[in-house]
């Protein structure tokens, strides 16, 4: 029984993908002697919150057996509107306001994406390419979106108070880990809750399994994915908030472009494309991965600009992994089908 | 139909429904008596699935009625079907791969409780209550995609179970299962009727018909053509019922064999699979291979064609050692694979009858280098009119043939490349009754014009009627031939087991 447990752990993506971060950083550690300090965790964990929030989002949609390309421009839209708004009328109370304007918005972008999917059942992919252009065209073409070089200060507080600090004693460096960290932890739990304990959740899961199945099993199957979009709206719009705060400044088209590694560290945490299976765990570690390439490049010594060519090394590698692994799994499957049809 | 209508749980009569200009159902009439096994039976496109969906409230009658349980009823939801106790096991089971079978099983349930919360102890609950109402032993954590399809099935019974089930629907239940799959559902099938609930099996197959019903309704083109007992049946009326046409099944004696083997095996081996398999086949000979479902018939038939090469051993034609690496060494060898699964690995879905005909001498239908569009016509039609491939068009998608012709237009494609030696890997499977009997007319006349023949099959009928000699391959090893007098299902049939 406990070795039956064992192997399903090892069936799974999750203990692969950890075990690549843990050799990837030895060999940084190897390297620069800087990978295992405090500043550069705290980084890591910094640079991880949105993409974290973001790819939350995307494992939601790719689990319900959809895919989501909007998602940058629909909290840059959702953001840029929020801070402007809140710039224009010289708010200066703290970061609520901000998030509650933000998430308004993106429920209602979202819930533009939610109403096309699932109740006009268009595919997801060109849905999302589709609105992606309107919420870019409407954020520069009729908010005239340029560089806010100045946040409401409620916001700059917000991604500038350290939670955790800490200090490199070699070379003096300070790393600072925002409270933003905590909206992700906060978001990471609540959705885990709600994907595992809520009917709404399990019905994401069964729709991505089998749709048909699901209508037939009584789940409401358009109503649950406006629902999700909404809530994938209201995500990545938080998740743009903390990515403002923490830079100080809103850059319209700063987030443009993010998506394509948010879908390869979701799909490389063990997430099927085809829909139904994949674990919010999984989710973190590719995405926590993909950020760790990205920023441990710099520690051993190679030039920034090589990072993409590595982040899709990285991706191929992860692919072939699992798919290797689905491969034999499929052998002891079908073994093990034989033995019992020996019996 | 004598019997006593207070006896009946459900009672359909004159059953109609037209979908645009298509009477799918003419005039149907089924009654089932309560805990009593009736089989529904009838070839493909006869309306059997139709009606179904109207018991179970899928789609809605456009006349007749329909009483269950005393009750007549006016409109059907899928919602009030359940309610009523009418359970419909689909081909495809209707279950999530991706979540366990615990969950496959209480979902249902926790979504008709209106509830938002899930609990995982309330659900390995329900969970354990399902299986344990037909003695079902399985790993209620496994996913339900690991499962071999037999199991999916349980799990599928399982869970219509769980709403106090009067009717149980099976729609062709027994298409991928072995033969030790398929007595174990019956053994459960018969469990059943023992509670009381009535099982309306969907089946075209005639030997499953006889064996686990009593009472049958065959439909044929939306019409119902005869009900009654079981055992008042025979052979040639189910065929005549099913089909409209009689048949004359003849065996197949070879004519003219050749004197020297055209294709011979020699201790092919490819361990796990099949060991020391020696074979020889004759032109103008039919040759059958048989054995269970994981005997190693499928991995010995694609190492013949070179899709799985076997690791060692010869592979000899006409006399001489050649080499089989490949699917384009056999087709160069002219050895010729009409694969098990039509679906995925014979036909290409989307594309023309005409296109899938051609496809495998494409490179001959040229003329001065250039793709002779007329030529390939030609060979169209000629085709299509020699293997009478029922269709008005053959430009049309190769999906809109039934499975009895889609077969033909393998078989067409093979032909069309010339082989010496052809070999079928289920010929006939998910095949109606017409066009089986004109696939085997087709391969004994292949046989008599020479061609050297390789049956692969566990349909024993099929083996005895159309080959000459026939080898049984268990665990991977051939363990008898048999050929002439000895050639009969029973000895197969020992051989096998």
């Amino acid at each position: 029984m406990m070795n039956n447990k064992l192997k399903k752990i090892f069936h799974s993506n999750e203990p692969y993908i950890f075990l690549i971060i843990i050799l990837l950083g030895v060999l940084v550690q190897i390297r620069s002697g800087q990978f295992f300090t405090g500043n550069n965790l705290v980084d890591l964990f910094s640079a991880l919150i949105v993409p974290g929030l973001f790819a939350i989002g995307e494992f939601m949609t790719l689990l319900s057996g959809g895919i989501d390309v909007s998602f940058p421009a629909l909290a840059s839209l959702s953001v840029y509107a929020t801070t402007k708004l809140l710039l224009d009328r010289g708010y200066q109370g703290n970061v609520i306001a901000a998030f509650a304007i933000a998430i308004a918005f993106g429920a209602v972008l979202g819930a533009l994406n939610g109403f096309l999917i699932g109740y006009l059942n268009l595919n997801a992919m060109i849905v999302t390419l589709g609105t992606s252009s309107i919420f870019q065209g409407l954020m520069q073409g009729t908010l005239r979106a340029n560089q806010l070089s100045t946040i409401p200060a409620g916001m700059k507080t917000f991604g500038t108070v350290p939670f955790i600090s800490a200090t490199n004693k070699v070379n003096g460096l300070t790393s600072v880990l925002p409270y933003t960290f905590l909206v992700l932890v906060g978001v990471c739990v609540l959705m885990y809750l709600v994907l595992h304990y809520t009917i709404f959740g399990r019905g994401i899961y069964a729709i991505g399994g089998n749709a048909s199945s699901a209508h037939a099993a009584g789940f409401n199957v358009k109503r649950t994915k406006f629902i999700m979009y909404i809530i994938i709206g209201m995500i990545a719009s938080a998740a743009g908030i903390c990515r403002t705060c923490m830079m100080q400044q809103m850059h319209p088209t700063n987030m443009l472009g993010m998506e394509m590694n948010i879908i390869a560290g979701v799909v490389l945490g063990g997430v099927a494309l085809t829909g139904g299976s994949g674990s919010l765990l999984g989710c973190m570690l590719g995405t926590f991965l993909i950020v760790m390439v990205q920023n441990s490049m710099i520690l051993i010594g190679i030039p920034t600009t090589w990072s993409d060519v590595f982040v899709g090394a990285v991706i191929i590698i992860g692919v072939i992994v699992s798919a290797l692994q689905s491969n034999r799994y499929e052998k002891v499957r079908t073994s093990k089908n034989k033995e019992a049809a020996a019996k | 139909m004598g019997a006593n209508d207070e006896m009946l749980l459900l009672k359909a009569e004159h059953i109609k429904i037209s979908f645009g200009n298509v009477h799918a159902l003419k005039d149907v009439s089924l009654s089932i008596r309560p805990g009593e096994i009736h089989c529904l039976a009838g070839e493909n496109g006869c309306g059997k699935s139709t009606l179904i969906k109207i018991i179970s409230g899928v789609y809605q009658r456009d006349g007749g009625t329909i009483e269950f349980n005393g009750k007549k009823l006016d409109k059907i939801t899928p919602i009030d079907a359940i309610n009523m106790g009418i359970q419909v096991i689909y081909q495809d089971f209707s279950l999530f791969p991706n979540l366990t079978v615990a969950e496959n099983l209480a979902l249902n349930t926790e979504v008709a409780s209106g509830k938002r919360w899930v609990s995982w102890k309330n659900v390995r609950k329900i969970a354990e209550d399902a299986v344990s109402k037909i003695h079902l032993n399985i790993d209620l954590e496994a996913k339900v995609g690991t499962l071999s399809v037999a199991q999916k099935q349980m799990v599928a019974i399982s869970r219509a179970l769980m709403f106090n089930a009067k009717l149980i629907i099976m729609d062709e239940p027994t298409t991928a299962l072995t033969k030790k799959e398929v007595d174990a559902l019956f053994k459960i099938i018969l469990n059943l009727k023992a509670q009381g609930i009535a099982i309306l099996f969907i089946s075209h197959k005639l030997n499953e018909v006889f064996e686990i019903s009593e009472r049958f309704t065959i439909l044929r083109n939306g019409e119902m053509v005869a009900t009654g007992n079981t055992k008042d049946l025979d052979d040639s009326k189910f065929t005549y019922y099913m089909t409209g046409r009689e048949f004359e099944n003849k065996k197949f004696l070879p004519a003219k064999v050749s004197e020297k083997p055209i294709f011979e095996l020699d201790d092919l081996t490819s361990p796990g699979s099949f060991e020391h398999v020696n074979i020889k086949l004759h032109g103008g000979e039919i040759l059958g291979i048989t054995g269970l479902l994981d005997s190693g018939r499928t991995e010995l038939a694609l190492a013949m064609f070179g899709m799985l090469p076997a690791s060692s051993g010869k592979i000899i034609r006409n006399g001489k050692v050649v080499e089989i690496k490949n699917a384009r060494d056999a087709i160069a060898n002219k050895i010729g694979y009409v694969p098990e699964d039509r679906l995925s690995e014979g036909l290409f879905l989307q594309r023309s009858i005409a296109d899938n005909i051609i496809i495998s001498e494409i490179d001959h239908l040229t003329s001065k280098g250039i793709y002779d569009r007329k030529k390939r016509d030609r060979e169209v039609g000629n085709w299509v009119h020699e293997m009478e491939v029922k269709t008005d068009n053959p430009e049309n998608p190769v999906t809109t043939l039934s499975g009895g012709n889609q077969q033909k237009v393998v078989l067409a494609k093979w032909l069309a490349t010339k082989p010496e030696v052809l070999i079928l890997n289920g010929p006939t499977v998910g095949v109606d009754i017409g066009s089986k009997h004109d696939i085997h007319v087709i391969l004994q006349k292949l046989a008599e014009d020479g061609m050297g023949v390789i049956i692969i099959s566990d349909d024993l009928p099929e083996i005895v009627q159309n080959c000459s000699r026939v080898d049984v391959i268990k665990e991977g090893r051939i363990v008898g031939e048999f050929s002439g007098e000895g050639l009969n299902e029973a000895a197969i049939l020992s051989a096998m087991m």
